[in-house]
């Protein structure tokens, strides 16, 4: 089953010099294990393919059901340097959610997935 | 015997915030200290250049009212009030305030920090060894150095502590921390040492919630949005602080938005980098040990963090002349409006090629289109109603960017058609002051507490 990321996680984004970091929060606990073992480092590199010019570091931070990710070079420079719309990076977190997931159909259906 | 509690406040998120919020903080409820914050990373410079223009200059200039629309609550209820509005200048920014209190015919007696600011020290620094290279690229210091603006160190609790202790009913500091605005009134109402990790970076997490003003109560959170109610009329955070570290947020009754865990765990995500170890001068906090309890209606509850000691380097804050750019933009409408502007932005590029104009970066966004997601957000819908075009440039040469400038408004008459939306005038030439991160030495940065009333 296709599944939105939008609709089982939410996000916020901020930024340090020309990294952007985008923490995604599962909306329930149990959506956790799910987001977690599908947002690897390398689906969150091809996902943002030629938006970065650096790597993409990953974090677990279970007690909140949350990910971190530090993407580097996204910011056109960073802070006062950059000349994009969003220099602070302040948007990168929705940027993430357009991701779509491919989620079994008996694991969708147990968790109680929304079908995209 | 109810257990004590020490109600920090917080009223401001950046210079530019909500006028209103703190004298809400002060009014809509009670509170023991009310937190502001002021400083963001570029703040330190315009200070900087507003002090060079004029000596009494280079503080946050919306805390003078923030502090006359608190006064009385300062004086006659005993709230204390912490905030890092000194910004280059903390005596001059006590001294405006003051004024205040003098008119209103009050006293108060401020505590003002300082200690942070390098500026003066840069060259002895450098010409002692600390390079102060940047922290993402390893350039020193010296590449930049003639065109630095300020540099200051972030401090931490210590000498707010030592305000309060000395009776402060206002700590005024300049680049303090965020977080150590609302640690240090915690740490110094229960005594918690400088050793007292756990309870230190209970602090810490305490104040990143609450730094950002209403980001935590409902504001800017994407859960469940539309039904976060009142937002017209949002209610800024305040931390509810125990002893053993464990700490509520929470928000006045009657005020709109939202305290929730879904909206304490977005704030908690803002800005974050390694979740283990979140750096402060005074501990290392371990994001990861953090856990959040719903604790009733706009109520939670915060426990179980962890810390560690801190490292021996303090963080500098530098600000530098980093060139010039301007933004340029138009608006172009239906019929076949994204190919207009991308026409037009051929155009302009041609032109600016002709004129010999080369610059460091030129970035053309279609705003409508795909601005802030770029490719991620597909192909725009057939035919859209319209879209703004936005092009930017960056340069050394200030004549360069003055002449792109010049560029934007005769497309309206000599490029594609069904363009408007140019009544600002030519774009603004501005000048970049850029961020310069580095670390120094904590041994050479001590900060000094003065007492004035």
């Amino acid at each position: 089953m296709r599944v939105r990321l939008l609709d089982i996680a939410h996000a916020r984004s901020g930024d340090k010099g020309d990294t952007a970091n985008v923490g995604v929060i599962a909306n329930k606990p149990e959506w956790y294990p799910l987001i977690s073992r599908e947002l690897t480092q390398q689906r969150v590199v091809k996902h943002f393919a030629g938006m970065l010019t650096g790597g993409v570091d990953r974090f677990e931070v279970p007690n909140l059901y949350a990910l971190n990710f530090l993407l580097h070079g996204a910011l056109g420079g960073g802070g006062t340097l950059s000349l994009k719309t969003d220099a602070q990076g302040k948007v990168y977190s929705t940027a993430m959610l357009r991701m779509v997931l491919d989620v079994p159909d008996d694991e969708a259906r147990a968790l109680g997935l929304p079908a995209a | 015997m109810t257990e004590r509690v020490v109600r920090v406040a917080g009223g401001q998120g950046f210079w530019g915030d909500s006028l209103d919020a703190p004298r809400q903080q002060v009014e809509n409820g009670p509170i023991d200290y009310l937190m502001l914050d002021y400083l963001a990373e570029v703040t330190m410079s315009i200070l900087q250049k507003q002090k060079e223009r004029d000596p009494a200059m280079g503080y946050a200039r919306d805390f003078i009212g923030a502090m006359d629309s608190v006064l009385d609550a300062v004086t006659e209820r005993g709230v204390r009030v912490v905030a890092n509005a000194g910004g280059v200048n903390p005596p001059a920014c006590a001294t405006a305030v003051q004024a205040v209190a003098r008119k209103r015919g009050k006293s108060l007696r401020i505590g003002v920090v300082t200690g942070d600011d390098l500026l003066p020290r840069l060259d002895d620094l450098i010409a002692k060894g600390h390079s102060l290279a940047h922290m993402e690229t390893g350039e020193p210091l010296q590449a930049v150095r003639d065109r630095v603006l300020s540099a200051n160190a972030y401090i931490g609790s210590e000498p707010i502590v030592e305000a309060l202790t000395r009776g402060a009913q206002v700590v005024i500091t300049g680049r303090s921390t965020d977080t150590a605005l609302t640690m240090a009134p915690i740490r110094f109402e229960y005594g918690w040492s400088a050793t007292d990790y756990d309870r230190l970076a209970a602090g810490i997490v305490a104040g990143h919630i609450i730094e950002c003003g209403a980001q935590c109560s409902g504001g800017n959170c994407l859960y469940d949005w539309r039904n976060i109610p009142d937002l017209a009329n949002v209610g800024y955070p305040i931390a509810d602080a125990y002893a053993d570290g464990s700490f509520v947020i929470t928000k006045h009754p009657g005020t709109g938005g939202r305290v929730s865990v879904a909206t304490v765990s977005e704030q908690l995500v803002y800005e974050m980098g390694d979740p283990h170890a979140y750096i402060t001068p005074d501990v290392i906090a371990d994001f990861t040990t953090i856990h959040l309890e719903d604790a009733g209606p706009d109520r939670v509850r915060v426990y179980g963090i962890k810390g560690s000691a801190p490292t021996d380097k303090l963080k500098v804050s530098i600000a530098y002349r980093a060139g010039f750019k301007a933004v340029g933009t138009l608006v172009y409408s239906w019929p076949e409006a994204l190919d207009k502007a991308r026409a037009a932005d051929g155009i302009l590029r041609e032109r600016l090629e002709r004129l010999g104009l080369h610059f460091d970066e030129i970035v053309t966004e279609y705003v409508g289109v795909s601005a802030t997601h770029g490719a991620l957000a597909g192909e725009a819908p057939p035919d859209i109603p319209e879209v703004q075009l936005r092009v930017g440039v960056r340069s050394d040469d200030r004549a360069m960017v003055e002449r792109f400038t010049r560029e934007i408004a005769p497309l309206v008459l000599n490029g594609p058609p069904s363009v408007t939306g140019f009544a600002g005038g030519r774009p603004k030439v501005e000048e970049i002051v850029a961020y310069w991160p580095a670390l120094v030495d904590k041994s050479v940065v001590q900060t000094t507490v003065e007492m004035v009333s």
